[in-house]
């Protein structure tokens, strides 16, 4: 990245962020369609899910127009590789047994609906349409997977060991969040989105709350893995996710329903 | 000890003025989840306004082996419905 980052390269950049998060932990989110472990489950999953891809078309259809070079969702979803996507690392953690999706769903949606409720001020006017939109979605989200963070944290001694190790193993990847680039720096400068750095505070009291509730303890280690929302360095997860997602379009290249 | 959670009914009102119909049941641990699961599962195709849940084993129902001396006796008086009166023009549909 460099100093002359135009507004649009780093807008561009910044929808690429915002659709990646979206469409990759909408995708680990359908992988527990049809294998959750009761059926209101399964179809509160899926709905979450579709919930999240329907924001990745929003998303990732506007960058593709901000980019100009004729590229729609579909292509930057299922034509990129692993190097090109900009998720942050929280988002392409597998899914591990149930308590541990909904953890890594809960740490999401806490920063997701905080991170939307700022966009809803942005000063472009289709990023904050956007968030309109999806920020009454996620606070359902995000309510839902909170209550299920306190119900399994402050269940038996099985569901709240478990809880813990989910959340031992995923805080790690809670900082990224956080960190702030030169992308963010010309978006907070016009306006368009907030400096990330500056919700922590926020996001730490909301976790904190809900974590409390649920017995559980926040690690000390503050120690972030980095790398996904700049593209420097992902985790081994995502090419796996990516070869199941896109294998269709790459192999049929263009089909269609 | 039971692993099932408990069964709930749940109710649903399609807009504004109508009244709640039943629309399903579901299982869900408390009352709070029962309401969050009958979204997930009964409104998503924007079936409502307003959502009831109650525990299935709090609904007392009548007996199917009664319904001879319940229902019956109402089969001989079409005296009862309202289909003896003339209606003036003037009141239009009822």
């Amino acid at each position: 990245m460099t100093a002359t980052m135009t507004r649009d390269e780093a807008l561009f950049q910044g929808l690429v962020r915002l659709g990646d998060n979206t469409l990759i932990i909408g995708h680990r989110v359908s992988e527990w369609c049809g294998h959750s472990p009761v059926l209101e489950e399964d179809i509160a999953l899926a709905n979450i899910a579709l919930d999240m891809i329907g924001q990745t078309q929003l998303w990732l259809g506007l960058a593709g127009e901000v980019e100009g070079e004729g590229r729609d969702a579909d292509k930057l979803a299922f034509h990129r590789d692993a190097w090109d996507f900009r998720n942050l690392l929280l988002c392409e953690m597998p899914n591990g047994d149930f308590g541990q999706t909904m953890m890594r769903q809960f740490l999401f949606d806490a920063w997701h609906s905080i991170y939307l409720g700022r966009l809803l001020k942005s000063s472009d006017a289709r990023v904050a349409a956007i968030a309109e939109k999806a920020s009454k979605e996620v606070a359902y989200h995000l309510e839902r997977s909170a209550d299920t963070v306190v119900a399994l944290g402050d269940g038996t001694a099985e569901s709240h060991a478990r809880m813990q190790a989910a959340l031992d193993y995923l805080y790690p990847y809670v900082g990224e969040m956080f960190l702030s680039d030169d992308v963010d720096a010309v978006l907070a400068e016009a306006g368009i989105a907030p400096d990330p750095a500056s919700l922590r505070e926020e996001y730490d009291a909301l976790v904190g709350r809900v974590l409390d509730k649920a017995t559980l303890s926040v690690p000390e280690n503050r120690y972030a893995q980095k790398g996904g929302r700049t593209g420097t360095m992902h985790t081994e997860h995502l090419g796996h996710l990516l070869a199941q997602m896109q294998w269709l379009q790459r192999a049929y290249p263009d089909a269609r329903w | 000890m039971k692993n099932e959670w408990p069964l709930w009914e749940v109710f649903i009102r399609g807009q504004h003025g109508m009244s709640h119909r039943h629309v399903g049941s579901l299982h869900a641990p408390d009352a709070e989840m029962a309401i969050k699961n009958a979204r997930d599962v009964y409104t998503r195709r924007n079936e409502g306004v307003s959502i009831w849940v109650v525990e299935a084993n709090h609904i007392s129902a009548s007996s199917p082996s009664d319904k001879g001396p319940l229902y019956e006796p109402s089969e001989s008086k079409v005296y009862r419905h309202p289909t003896f009166y003339d209606i003036p023009d003037e009141v239009g549909a009822m």
